[in-house]
């Protein structure tokens, strides 16, 4: 068939500005309104449309770490400080911290812009989790209330609307491909039209990448690819290929932890199984007789009543739940249901099911339909789909599957970058190791969630439009031309191979070479194999239009990128349990030494990589203070 | 001078939406709102062209303004079970 837009394959154009943001998700819109309100000329790139584009596009559910709103006992500092311990110093406390100051600032932004914050119909009135007086609806830990339950289907909208009315430049269905760069700094971007296949180079005095993280590394299903991974498709790791590329420093690019979520076989669609975790919490559970799976407190003691699920211990100040927090450390362990070791053997039977129908009104609806039906990915796939199917939440019990809570069957090496996976390192203005280029989001090493999201990509975006007061850098132009053939290449390879079989290739061999357990000999082979496939078989990729194009040079990024976590893993001699890093011919001599964020770059082909202490960020209330654009 | 791109529907064991032709308009906001791009504007209805890379996101159902007028379903594979209260105690 012929294609329906035009055809611009071949023809280079040029765009300027002040501040150019990479990426229309959450943190991307946040970096640019920034930058616009500073008054700088801004450009932002999203790769789709950006109706609904990003992770949380169709919509979020719950604001973790907003503690400075009205209704919090936790400080920023505390927040911070548990994180960090919690994640054994493996934690990003300059953007948490960050997050925990700013994010009801973002909050009430978003409110003001049209987005919806608090409970305004009184739908909820006199639930446990409401506050009268604000009309905020809060999640998890209803004591020390640090987390929000919020309508976000209602924010892309009003965000984008915002970024409309402040004059930013919106280049949808372009693909940033390349990072440009001179002298270590940023000169711009080139940008690759998705459906006409024009280059043009984006010239930048500073940018903001903003493209998530890399994904379909390990985890890829020809067949339905779109099924491969938890977050957007298409979202797979550019702006760390690019950066890596461009002599980027990286962070913990050896973490990666078993799958969670991959929809093609072993688990299902996020959000749609019986569970009581995240979104879900807390979940009345029940086994398949119909008996009640207990909750407990952290000390083991039964809790009686489903109100207690959602109070900390006794002298407890507050618990960790939420996005990335699984099972945490004592300290801030709260509520859980008993291990699924012990209820098999105290006799519950499989399978279990999600009960809401026997909890309090307001908590069931609080899951089903403001939780589930907020989040992303849930308001038409599982609250309007399921309804359809006929689920009624006050009468039907969801089904829970395989052995744990994720209804999910992972092997050890069908592995994922989640769980705050490393990124790009960077330091209190989010600026990364390459002069004016900085980052937000989950491009960043151990990052996670919407609030941080957002609240990154605002600092991030001053910091950028601070950074704009200079000329531009030059732009090498063969360098620019060299790109362009490489773009473009695919069209001329009519019998070419197709870019399924190489991501395939890409995923089997990380499954082989770098899995679960690792040692040197097949870390090397990997690099072996995935640096042939990038010589020998990236360059016979074929393809008839530019959408094609696009998944080659995703392919392209997945090989950079995978190449990064093969390199990573072979410079960590020891394993790391905060990392999920384990290998069979583990150095022990080295555990002391490597006890800190292992950092990887590459220049000229070499691979520089070196050990960054724990908290180098210095003290926390100060950097942000010093840091702080007002 | 580059030659004219060509696309042919890539077929997958799964297709996520469906159009009704009765009742869709032609407007293509789903074309546009879709972050993958796995539609394309066609005569009556979109077409999806690549179905394999939908990431079931449902922002095409999202932004159609006309009810129905897109079904989404799961595959059958993804597509959890729920009972009754009743028929678990039977």
């Amino acid at each position: 068939m012929n294609w329906p837009y035009v055809n611009e394959a071949g023809k280079l154009f040029e765009e300027h500005c002040d501040v150019l943001v990479v990426g229309g998700g959450l943190s991307g819109c946040f970096a640019a309104i920034a930058a616009a309100e500073k008054g700088k000329k801004v450009i932002l790139l999203e790769k789709g449309g950006i109706s609904r584009c990003g992770s949380a596009g169709t919509g979020f559910d719950h604001w973790e770490m907003a503690c400075t709103n009205p209704g919090c006992k936790v400080s920023p500092l505390e927040m911070t400080l548990a994180l960090e311990e919690e994640q054994d110093y493996y934690s990003n406390a300059i953007g948490h911290y960050i997050e925990a100051k700013d994010g009801w600032d973002c909050l009430q932004d978003i409110e003001r812009w049209g987005g919806k914050i608090r409970d305004t119909e009184d739908e909820f009135k006199g639930a446990a989790f409401r506050d009268e007086k604000t009309k905020l609806l809060y999640a998890y830990d209803y004591e020390s209330r640090y987390t929000l339950r919020v309508f976000g289907t209602t924010f892309r909208p009003a965000i984008i609307q915002q970024m409309k009315k402040l004059g930013v430049r919106i280049f949808e269905r372009t693909e940033a491909t390349t990072l440009l760069t001179n002298n270590n700094t940023a000169s711009g971007v080139l940008g690759f039209d998705t459906r006409s296949a024009r280059i043009t180079i984006f010239h930048a005095k500073s940018l903001v990448l903003c493209m998530s993280r890399p994904a379909r590394i390990w985890l890829f299903n020809g067949d339905i690819p779109g099924l491969s991974e938890f977050r957007p498709f298409q979202s797979i790791g550019t702006g760390h290929a690019m950066g890596y590329k461009a002599g980027m420093e990286f962070t913990m690019m050896e973490k990666s932890i078993r799958g969670e979520f991959s929809a093609y076989g072993r688990s299902f669609p996020p959000y749609g199984t019986g569970n009581n975790h995240n979104t879900w919490y807390a979940a009345t559970m029940v086994d398949s007789r119909g008996v009640e799976i207990p909750y407990v407190d952290r000390d083991g003691n039964i809790l009686k009543t489903v109100e207690e699920r959602y109070l900390p211990a006794k002298g407890q100040k507050f618990f960790l739940k939420g996005g990335v927090i699984d099972e945490p450390k004592y300290e801030w362990r709260g509520p859980e249901t008993l291990p699924f070791d012990k209820l098999m053997d105290m006799g519950y039977k499989l399978p279990f099911y999600a009960d809401l129908s026997s909890m309090p009104e307001m908590e069931r609806k609080a899951i089903w339909g403001l939780m589930v039906g907020e989040e992303a990915k849930t308001r038409i796939p599982v609250y309007d789909n399921y309804n359809k199917r006929g689920f009624d939440p006050s009468k039907h019990l969801l089904q829970s599957y395989g052995t744990g809570w994720q209804s999910a069957a992972f092997l050890e090496q069908e592995r994922q970058l989640f769980g705050a996976p490393g990124g790009m390192m960077h330091d209190w203005n989010l600026e990364t190791s390459i002069k004016n280029v900085f980052a937000a989001g989950d491009s960043l090493y151990a990052s996670d969630c919407a609030g941080f999201a957002c609240t990154s990509g605002r600092w991030a975006g001053k910091h950028a439009a601070v950074s704009a007061d200079k000329d531009y850098e030059a732009v090498d132009m063969d360098y620019v031309e060299s790109e362009k053939e490489r773009l473009l290449k695919p069209l001329n390879n009519e019998d070419g191979l197709d870019w399924r079989e190489l991501n395939l290739a890409i995923s089997k061999a990380m499954q082989n070479y770098c899995g679960g357990i690792k040692c040197d000999d097949t870390l090397k082979q990997g690099i072996d194999l995935i640096t042939s496939f990038k010589k020998e078989q990236l360059p016979l990729l074929k393809a008839e239009n530019p959408h094609e194009l696009v998944r080659i040079h995703e392919v392209s990024d997945i090989l950079e990128v995978s190449e990064m976590i093969l390199q990573a893993s072979l410079a960590r001699k020891c394993d790391s349990a905060p990392l999920s890093f384990k290998r069979s011919d583990c150095d022990p001599s080295k555990q002391k030494e490597e006890n800190a964020y292992l950092v990887i770059s590459k220049k000229d082909d070499q691979i520089k990589t070196y050990y960054k202490p724990h908290r180098f960020y210095g003290d926390i209330e100060e950097g942000y203070r010093s840091h702080e654009v007002k | 001078m580059m030659k004219d791109f060509t696309y042919h529907k890539v077929s997958s064991s799964t297709v996520s939406i469906h159009f009704d032709e009765d009742k869709c308009i032609g407007c293509n906001r789903c074309v546009e709102a879709c972050q993958i791009d796995v539609l394309m504007p066609g005569d009556k209805t979109p077409k999806v062209i690549w179905p394999g890379e939908c990431w079931y996101c449902g922002a095409c159902v999202m932004e159609c303004p006309i009810e129905g007028a897109i079904s989404f379903r799961h595959p059958l594979m993804n597509q959890a079970r729920f009972i009754s209260k009743e028929e678990l105690n039977k």
